[in-house]
C-alpha cells in the first residue's frame, strides 16, 4: 500500500520538474499527453473496465471543451466555474446519453454512442451564433483564480499536472474499489453478475456517467491549453483516436491508457514531419497491436518483465495490477 | 410542388445508394459477425477507381460499372484472406477493431493515389438530360440509379431465396452453428460473403460518384449513414434494409432540403429512436448479440 | 398468499412466439423442501428456472415469494432476495480468478460494492477475504484460491458454480443439473456437497442423474412436453406409468 504513494510521489516530482529541463515544445507536447491521456483513462473505464466499446467518446470531451469555452467567453474565466460547470454540464449529457445507451449490447452500442456523438457534433458545426460553427471559437480566456492568471505554457502545465494526478487516482481508487470490481464482473459476464443480485444496469449506467465526466475534464483541459476549440475535436475520428489510444496502451489497466497517449501524440508528432499519411500510420499501428499485441504497450511491458526475472505469471500479474 | 417531386426523386436514389452499401455490410455483420467498418472505404475505391476509368482509360462509364465493382470484389478477397482470416479467433470485437485500422490506412492510400481535390465522374451521355414525368421534368440518371437499385434488392430476394446458396446466408443468418453442422465449408461462406458485399460496395461507389462526387472522407459519410440504415433495418432481411434505406434516403433529403441545421442531427435522432423503441430495428428478426 | 410457503407458483405459461414452451403450471414449496425436477429433454425445465429466478418473465400466471408476488420482480432482485440459481452450463467470470469471482458474492451480502459510498481499495476489508478463505477451505478448494477460472478442470468448474450459489446464502437454491458432465467420482463429491446444504435450506434440483435426485428429493416434479406431468412423494412418481413410459420412449433411464 504504501509503495503505491510512494510510486504516486515519485512520479508527481518527475513530472513536476520537466518544466526546468524540457523545451517548451515539449513541455507543451507532455501537456497534450496529459490530456489526451485523461480523455483516455476516462474511456477506459468504460471500454477496459466494464466492457463496452464506444466508438462516440470525443461528444464528452466537445461537450466540456466548448462549455469551458463559452463560460470562459461570456461569463467568467475562474478556474473552478469554468471546469465545474463543464464537469457538471458533462455529466449532464452522459446522463440522457446513458439513459438511452444502456437499452442496447455491443454492436448497437457502438452505434449509438457514435450517433448521439454525431448529433452533438452536427450541432455544434450548425450552430455558428453559439459555437462559431466549423470556425470554431478562438480567442478564449485563460483560466484564473482570483488575480491569478494561467497566462504561459508553464503554469497551463501544471494546472494539468494536478488535474491529471487527482484524476488518475480517482479513476484508480474506483476500478479498485469493490464497485469498480463488479464492472468487471459485468466485462466478463454480465448474467452471472446480474444473478449475483447486482443491478448490472445501474453499475453501467454510472460507468458511462463517470467515463463522461473526466472526458468533459480532458476537453476543459484541451480549451485551457489551446485557448480555441473547432468541431473537429468533437468529430468521430476523436473518439477513434482515443480508443485506439487506450487499445494500444493496454485497456483494462491504468497505466495502458496514459502510455498510448503517450505513444500517439509523440508518433504523431514525429510521423507529421515526414509524411501528411498520419491516418495510413495511426490504421498500421492499431492493426498491428489488435493481431500481435492484444494486450497493448502494458502487455509487453509484462512479458519483457517476465522474461527478464522468468518469474511464474501470476506474481506478475499482481504486480502489473498494483501498478 | 416541383421541388417537392425533385427531391423526392433525390431521396429514392439516394436511399437506393445506401441500399447498395448497407446490403454488403448486413450481410457480412450477420454472417461473418463483423461489423465491417472499411465498408465505405470499399464504397470509395469503388468510386475512385470508376473515376480513374472514366477520367483516364477509357470513357466508358458502363465499363467502368462492370471493371470497378470486380476490382473492389478483388481488394475485398485479399481483405478475408489476408486480414480476417487469420484473425477468426481474436474474437469479433477485435476484427471489428482490425476493420476499422484497416478503414484508415485506406483513407490515406486513397488520398496519396487520388489526392485530396473533390473529384467528379460525368453522367454518361446516354443517361444525361431529363425525363418528364406526370409534367415534371426529372434527371434520368437520378431515375437509373433508383432502376438499379431496385433490380439489385429484386435480384438479392431472388437468391436468397430461391437459391441454394441464399439458403445457407439464410441458415447462417439464424444459426451459425448450423452451417458448420450441414457440412458445408464455412470458411469458403465467410470468402463469398465477404467478396458479394464488395462487389456491392463498389457498384454503389461507381454509381454514386457522378451524384454525389469523390472527395476525403467521403468513405467514412457513407459508412455512418449505412451504419444508421443496418440499426434501423434490423439483421437478415433484405425488406427491412430496404425500408431503412428509403426512409434515411428520404428523411436525410427532405432535411437538408427543409431544416438544413438539422439533417444529420435528425437522422441520427431517429435511429437512436428506434433503436431504444425497437433494438432489433424495423422488420428485423430477434438477432443474438455476441 | 399463504406465507408458510416460501414459493407458490400459480398457473404460469411462457410461449415464445406462438410456441408454448410452458403451460398452466402451479407448484407449492415449503420452506426447506427439496423438490426434485425431471423430464426428457425439451419439456421446459431451465426454461420454468428461468422464469423462477426472473431470467424470462412469465406470459400468464403469477409466482409469490413469501407472500410478495415477485412475477414481475427484475433477476437481480430476486437473488438479493434469496432466490438463486447455478447454471446448467458452467456460467462463471471465466477470466478472473476464484477469489475475485467469490468476493463479488461475498462483497455484495455484505453490502459492500454499493455505489455511492465504498469507493475505496477492495484490498482495505480483510474480513472479505477472511470470509471467502474459509469457505474455500471448507469447500475443499483454497488450494485453487489464486488460479483463474478458465485454467480449472470442468469438475472444479462446476464446483466454483454451486459454492458461488451458495455463498449468496440463499432461501431457495435452484440447482440446473449440478452434475451435468462430470466423472463419476466428482459427481459423488458434489451429491455428498448437497447432502451437507443446510436441512432448513429450500431446493430445487434439475438433474438427468434420476438416482442422485431422487435419494436427494422429498418431493419430485415431473415435466412433459411444458406442463406438469406428475408430482409427489419420489416413490409414488416411480411408480408412475405414464412417467416410465416417457423415460422409456425417450431412452432416459427411470430404473434405478
Amino acid at each position: 500500500m504504501k509503495n503505491t504513494y510512494v510510486k504516486f510521489l515519485i512520479s508527481f516530482l518527475a513530472l513536476a520538474s520537466t518544466p526546468f529541463i524540457l523545451s517548451l515544445f515539449h513541455l507543451n507536447l507532455l501537456s497534450e499527453i496529459l490530456i489526451l491521456a485523461i480523455f483516455a483513462l476516462s474511456l477506459n473505464v468504460l471500454v477496459g473496465f466494464t466492457g463496452l466499446v464506444s466508438l462516440g467518446h470525443a461528444a464528452f470531451f466537445g461537450v466540456g471543451a466548448y462549455t469551458a469555452a463559452l463560460v470562459a467567453q461570456h461569463f467568467s474565466a475562474n478556474l473552478l466555474a469554468t471546469l465545474g460547470i463543464a464537469a457538471f454540464v458533462s455529466l449532464l449529457f452522459a446522463a440522457i446519453i446513458g439513459a438511452f445507451c444502456m437499452k442496447v449490447n455491443g454492436f448497437y452500442f457502438l452505434m449509438l454512442t457514435l450517433a448521439f456523438s454525431q448529433m452533438i457534433y452536427s450541432f455544434i458545426h450548425q450552430s455558428t451564433n453559439l459555437t462559431g460553427g466549423s470556425n470554431g471559437l478562438s480567442g478564449i480566456p485563460k483560466p484564473e483564480i482570483g488575480a491569478f492568471s494561467f497566462a504561459n505554457p508553464v503554469l497551463v502545465f501544471y494546472l494539468v499536472l494536478v488535474i491529471f494526478m487527482i484524476s488518475y487516482a480517482v479513476l484508480r481508487i474506483t476500478v479498485k474499489s469493490p464497485y469498480g470490481q463488479v464492472l468487471i464482473g459485468i466485462r466478463e459476464n454480465e448474467t452471472r453478475v446480474k444473478s449475483m443480485g447486482y443491478n448490472t444496469s445501474l453499475y453501467k449506467y454510472s460507468a458511462f456517467i463517470i467515463a463522461g465526466v473526466f472526458g468533459g475534464v480532458a476537453g476543459t483541459l484541451y480549451t485551457y491549453f489551446n485557448g480555441f476549440i473547432a468541431p473537429s475535436d468533437v468529430y468521430w475520428t476523436m473518439s477513434g483516436t482515443v480508443l485506439i489510444m487506450v487499445l494500444v496502451g493496454g485497456s483494462g489497466t491504468m497505466l495502458g491508457p496514459v502510455l498510448g497517449s503517450a505513444l500517439i501524440v509523440i508518433l504523431e508528432t514525429i510521423v507529421s514531419s515526414y509524411t501528411s499519411l498520419w491516418m495510413l500510420i495511426l490504421g498500421a499501428v492499431l492493426i498491428a497491436f489488435v493481431v500481435f499485441f492484444p494486450k497493448g504497450m502494458v502487455g509487453i511491458g509484462q512479458s519483457l518483465y517476465r522474461r527478464f526475472t522468468n518469474k511464474p505469471s501470476v506474481v506478475n500479474e499482481k504486480k502489473s495490477r498494483a501498478a | 410542388m416541383d421541388i417537392l417531386g425533385a427531391q423526392l426523386v433525390n431521396g429514392l436514389s439516394y436511399g437506393l445508394l445506401l441500399f447498395m452499401i448497407t446490403c454488403g455490410l448486413s450481410l457480412i455483420f450477420g454472417i461473418l459477425g463483423v461489423l465491417n467498418l472499411a465498408h465505405g472505404s470499399l464504397y470509395m475505391f469503388g468510386a475512385y477507381i470508376a473515376y480513374s476509368l472514366t477520367a483516364t482509360y477509357t470513357q466508358s462509364f458502363w465499363l467502368a460499372l462492370v471493371v470497378a465493382p470486380i476490382i473492389v470484389a478483388l481488394i475485398a478477397l485479399a481483405v478475408e484472406r489476408i486480414l480476417l482470416r487469420p484473425t477468426y479467433h481474436l474474437g469479433h470485437l477485435s476484427q471489428v477493431l482490425l476493420t476499422f485500422g484497416l478503414a484508415y490506412v485506406f483513407h490515406d492510400l486513397a488520398s496519396s493515389v487520388w489526392g485530396s481535390n473533390v473529384l467528379s465522374v460525368a453522367v454518361p451521355s446516354s443517361l444525361a438530360g431529363t425525363a418528364t414525368i406526370f409534367g415534371q421534368a426529372f434527371p434520368v440518371y437520378r431515375l437509373a440509379v433508383i432502376f438499379i437499385g431496385l433490380i439489385i434488392a429484386v435480384l438479392l430476394w431472388a437468391i436468397q431465396e430461391k437459391t441454394k446458396w441464399g439458403a445457407i446466408i439464410r441458415a447462417g443468418l439464424s444459426d451459425k452453428e448450423m452451417i458448420g453442422g450441414l457440412g458445408i465449408n464455412i470458411k469458403l461462406v465467410f470468402t463469398v460473403v465477404f467478396v458479394i458485399g464488395g462487389i456491392l460496395a463498389g457498384l454503389g461507389g461507381v454509381v454514386a460518384a457522378p451524384v454525389l462526387g469523390i472527395y476525403p472522407s467521403m468513405e467514412f459519410e457513407t459508412l455512418i449513414l449505412a451504419l444508421v440504415v443496418l440499426v434501423i433495418g434490423g439483421l437478415g432481411t433484405i425488406g427491412g434494409t430496404l425500408a431503412a434505406s428509403l426512409l434515411v434516403g428520404l428523411v436525410e433529403t427532405f432535411s437538408r432540403f427543409l431544416l438544413p441545421e438539422l439533417s444529420m442531427f435528425l437522422v441520427f435522432g431517429l435511429m437512436a429512436v428506434i433503436l431504444v423503441f425497437k433494438p432489433n430495428g424495423l422488420l428485423g428478426k430477434q438477432v443474438a448479440h455476441s | 398468499m399463504r406465507t408458510d410457503h416460501i414459493l407458490t407458483i400459480s398457473r404460469v405459461g411462457k410461449s415464445f412466439g406462438g410456441l408454448h414452451i410452458l403451460k398452466d403450471i402451479s407448484l407449492e414449496v415449503k420452506k426447506g423442501e427439496r423438490i426434485g425436477i425431471i423430464g426428457p429433454n425439451g419439456a421446459g425445465k431451465t426454461t420454468f428456472f428461468n422464469l423462477l429466478t426472473g431470467d424470462l418473465e412469465p406470459s400468464v400466471g403469477e409466482i409469490y415469494h413469501d407472500g410478495h408476488n415477485i412475477t414481475k420482480q427484475p433477476n437481480y432482485k430476486r437473488a438479493r432476495n434469496g432466490i438463486v440459481r447455478t447454471f446448467q452450463k458452467n456460467n462463471l467470470l471465466n477470466e478472473l480468478t476464484v477469489l475475485e469471482n467469490l468476493l463479488l458474492v461475498l462483497q455484495r451480502k455484505q453490502g459492500f460494492g454499493k455505489v455511492w459510498y465504498q469507493l475505496r481499495n477492495i484490498k482495505k476489508y480483510p474480513r472479505l477475504y477472511e470470509e471467502a478463505d474459509e469457505l474455500l477451505k471448507k469447500w475443499g478448494l483454497f488450494y485453487q484460491r489464486n488460479a483463474v477460472i478458465k485454467n480449472l478442470s470442468y469438475g472444479e468448474q462446476r464446483q466454483i458454480e454451486i459454492l458461488l450459489g451458495v455463498a449468496m446464502e440463499p432461501s431457495i437454491l435452484l440447482l440446473d443439473e449440478p452434475t451435468a458432465g462430470m466423472s463419476q467420482s466428482e459427481t459423488d463429491y458434489i451429491v455428498n456437497l448437497l447432502y451437507k446444504l443446510p436441512r432448513d435450506l429450500t431446493l430445487m434440483i434439475i438433474e438427468h442423474d434420476l438416482d442422485i435426485v431422487f435419494g436427494l428429493a422429498d418431493r419430485m416434479v415431473v415435466l412433459y412436453d411444458g406442463g406438469v406431468l406428475a408430482e409427489g412423494e419420489p416413490e409414488k412418481v416411480r411408480a408412475d406409468e405414464r412417467v416410465n413410459k416417457i423415460y422409456i420412449g425417450s431412452g432416459d433411464e427411470l430404473v434405478c
